[in-house]
């Protein structure tokens, strides 16, 4: 395997994965003397309006897809309102591809921890939630602990350090819906409900958990916190670029050589992350990729230099997203792989909308037609026009997720469709799993 | 929350599960024990592994909803399972990446070797089989979890028979990733938010190689964010105390009320899709701007005229 050139490994920026190389810092102790719960002091020495500003300051965006402006989300918050507020840490990571913030939350919790104290104190929430993954046991374990360490050692609880600050933060696992992914169908679930969106606005600033005023941010977004009130805002912009600041971690899988997570400035190119995993498998050619989960329009070989940040992966027509890049080869088949993802959005679509719902369902079937071999040149006008009317015609973004590798396979791999319908790719699948298709 | 009454469906689990279901509700603001159902369905979890009539009617009185709103719950999430399941629940992750990698095969694998299909349990109880969705380690693809901690990464329909065969034989493997194996039950009831109760399993575990492969690649070659300095100061525009500790604990939620009206049996609280919800609302919160009215007697009072 080639050595990546000095020049590309100067592009990794370890920040938020540094303290995953010690193997306790998911311990109290250790994450202190790792610089851990230094920021909180800091923090809680100067006025939370200033935490808000120094966090506008960095550029931070959100780490969870949408690149919302952190700071700006937080200084929504209407204050002096007497209402409660309430800080939610979206940690339901499911979207297809994303693997960043499991590895966070179980081999460095506390950076969690002391994110979420530092936001609460910023947007002035007494109560903090973290919604973790129903399947992510190991990581809520850690959490778990984590947590009942702050507490003991007085960084949660009532007059954190001696400030009057007062915060409770509970974990609260969830049970196994994509959906909940989606901040206000989250908070529907947090409140003990099925899982499915709301109507926006009202905005969680406003009307979020409780009908109160709520930030809900991503774990990786939360997990940046502490490092800026740290190293301070000009620092964190060192990394990435003018508009997308900071460090983000890529999750390369599927045909690379060394998956993994790699955390770079945004901006850097597939090509130089490839670089950085030991290139493509031996025996595979690039075909296409996700930028940042399913839900996000899929990327062919000659995007390979498309920076990755958010503003580089619009102009390219797809969204930055997870950063989840799922590498794909020319030994993979790309109408295949969508139907699999169909069948998560048909699985997964809550039921509230009826595009996403019945649109699913049906796209699902004349997937499995095409795949068996009995697809018509009809069924991929059928498909664009299903797609097209799901997309943007459902409450959240499940149903405009669904649609996407519909739409863009069918804009760059039309030819593999059409291998399918003229009998020049053999079928993927049997007959038998098109009962009651017809 | 002492005075609950039990149906008598629910009595016989309430004599077990009451205490841990007391602990559960005091983690949610007054007013909005509604929060407590997701970890209170993973608690009736833990009696026989899977949702049943009981455990709905347990939630359904805890809670003085009733049982058709546990049921909506209950049956919208996967990790809530209608039927009987196994000692281990042993689920493969056949979404596309874990899918093209090899995850189907591995299924498919096992689902001949066990003679059963999705979501059906051996004869002998031992394991229930499922195929996931994405289980967030697509970089160890494909991925197959026991109790949902990561027991075989890169799996093969080889290495994930062999899991089987040793499930089936009473061991417990080495899980690759997550804590040493527990049963369904039990990991229930870590799931309804309480603490591993076994020495040590917090810690189990190490981080693998594709996990730590960029922190690493950085590590060797020395490479580090440079001008880290925490000693940064942080621009101050006023005193950090100034009014700071009556701006951050809200009165309300320091006397344990909820602000705002409390959901109502059909829509969570913070839903306004339903127009008439957000007036009532409104109309509650105006009132409770009178000074004094925001303490649950001044609340009761308003109602009661």
């Amino acid at each position: 395997m080639t050595q990546p050139r000095p020049e590309v490994l100067q592009k990794l920026t370890p920040v938020l994965t540094k303290r995953w190389l010690s193997p306790d810092a998911w311990q109290i102790g250790v994450y202190e003397r790792l610089d851990g719960y230094q920021a909180l002091r800091k923090a809680l020495d100067v006025h939370p309006d200033d935490l808000i500003q120094l966090i506008k300051d960095s550029g931070l965006r959100g780490r969870g897809g949408a690149g919302f402006p952190t700071g700006l989300k937080w200084g929504f918050i209407p204050q002096g309102d007497g209402k409660p507020h309430y800080l939610v840490i979206n940690a339901d990571e499911g979207e297809p591809g994303t693997c960043k913030d499991l590895p966070l939350m179980t081999y460095d919790p506390h950076s969690l921890v002391e994110g979420a104290i530092i936001a609460s104190y910023a947007i002035r929430a007494s109560r903090a939630f973290i919604y973790i993954r129903g399947e992510a046991v190991h990581a809520a374990r850690r959490l778990r602990n984590a947590v009942k360490e702050a507490y003991a050692a007085g960084y949660l609880g009532e007059n954190i350090l001696g400030t009057g600050f007062d915060l409770e933060l509970v974990v609260h696992s969830g049970a196994g819906a994509y959906i909940c992914g989606e901040e206000t169908a989250l908070l529907d679930s947090l409140e003990g409900y099925r899982g499915q969106p709301r109507l926006r606005p009202p905005f969680p600033a406003i009307a979020g958990l409780y009908a109160s005023p709520t930030v809900v941010n991503n774990v990786g977004t939360i997990a940046s916190v502490p490092y800026i009130v740290l190293g301070g805002a000009d620092w964190w912009k060192s990394m990435g670029t003018e508009k997308s600041a900071g460090p983000m971690i890529y999750s390369l899988s599927g045909r690379v050589v060394n998956p993994g997570q790699y955390e770079c400035g945004l901006g850097i190119t597939l090509r130089e992350l490839l670089e950085l995993a030991g290139g493509m498998q031996p025996g595979h050619q690039l075909k296409f990729w996700t930028p940042g989960g399913s839900s996000t329009p899929m990327l062919t070989a000659e995007h390979i230099d498309t920076a990755m940040d958010f503003e580089g992966v619009a102009a390219a027509g797809s969204i930055l997203g997870t950063t989840a890049m799922q590498i794909f080869s020319d030994q993979d088949c790309p109408v295949y792989n969508t139907w699999r993802w169909l069948e998560f959005y048909h699985h997964e679509s809550c039921g509230k909308c009826t595009p996403c719902r019945e649109g699913n369902y049906w796209m699902v079937r004349t997937y499995r037609r095409i795949l068996a071999g009995q697809g018509t040149y009809a069924d991929l006008d059928t498909l664009q026009d299903t797609a097209d009317n799901i997309f943007g015609r459902a409450f959240c973004g499940l149903g405009d997720g669904a649609a996407t590798p519909v739409v863009s396979t069918l804009k760059w791999f039309r030819q593999d469709y059409l291998g399918y319908i003229e009998g020049r790719t053999a079928p993927r699948l049997s007959e038998k799993s098109l009962v009651g298709a017809h | 929350m002492t005075t609950v009454e039990f149906s008598p469906a629910a009595a016989p689990l309430a004599e077990r599960l009451l205490e841990p279901a007391t602990e559960i509700l005091a983690r949610y603001p007054a007013g909005r024990e509604r929060s407590a159902l997701l970890p209170l369905l993973h608690l009736v979890q833990t009696e026989e592994g899977y949702v049943t009539p009981a455990g709905v009617a347990f939630c359904a009185d805890i809670l003085g909803v009733n049982k058709a709103q546990v049921g909506a719950v209950a049956t919208f999430y996967t990790m809530y399972k209608r039927k009987p399941t196994g000692e281990y629940l042993v689920s493969v992750c056949t979404n596309t990446l874990c899918n093209v990698m090899g995850g189907q095969e591995v299924y498919d694998g096992l689902a001949e070797h066990l003679g059963i299909g999705n979501n059906e349990t051996t004869a002998d109880g031992r394991i229930t089989l499922e195929h996931a969705e994405c289980l967030a380690a697509c970089d160890y693809a494909p991925v197959v979890t026991v109790n949902y901690d990561f027991t075989v990464d890169q799996a093969t329909p080889a290495s994930a028979v062999e899991l089987v065969d040793s499930l089936t034989r009473g061991e417990r493997p080495v899980p690759a990733r997550g804590a040493r194996i527990c049963s369904l039950r039990d990991m229930a009831f870590q799931l309804a938010g309480f603490a591993d109760p076994r020495e040590g399993a917090v810690g189990d575990g190490v981080a693998g190689a594709p996990t730590l492969r960029g922190v690493t690649l950085a590590q060797q070659h020395g490479i580090a964010v440079a001008d880290f300095d925490p000693e940064t100061p942080i621009t101050r525009t006023k005193p950090a105390r100034e009014g700071a500790p009556d701006a951050v604990v809200t009165p309300a939620e320091k006397a344990g009320v909820a602000t705002n009206e409390p959901a109502g049996d059909g829509k969570p609280a913070g839903d306004s899709t339903r127009g008439e919800r957000i007036v009532s609302q409104r109309t509650a919160e105006h009132k409770q701007i009178v000074p004094g009215s925001t303490t649950p007697g001044g609340k009761k009072k308003e109602e009661e005229k």
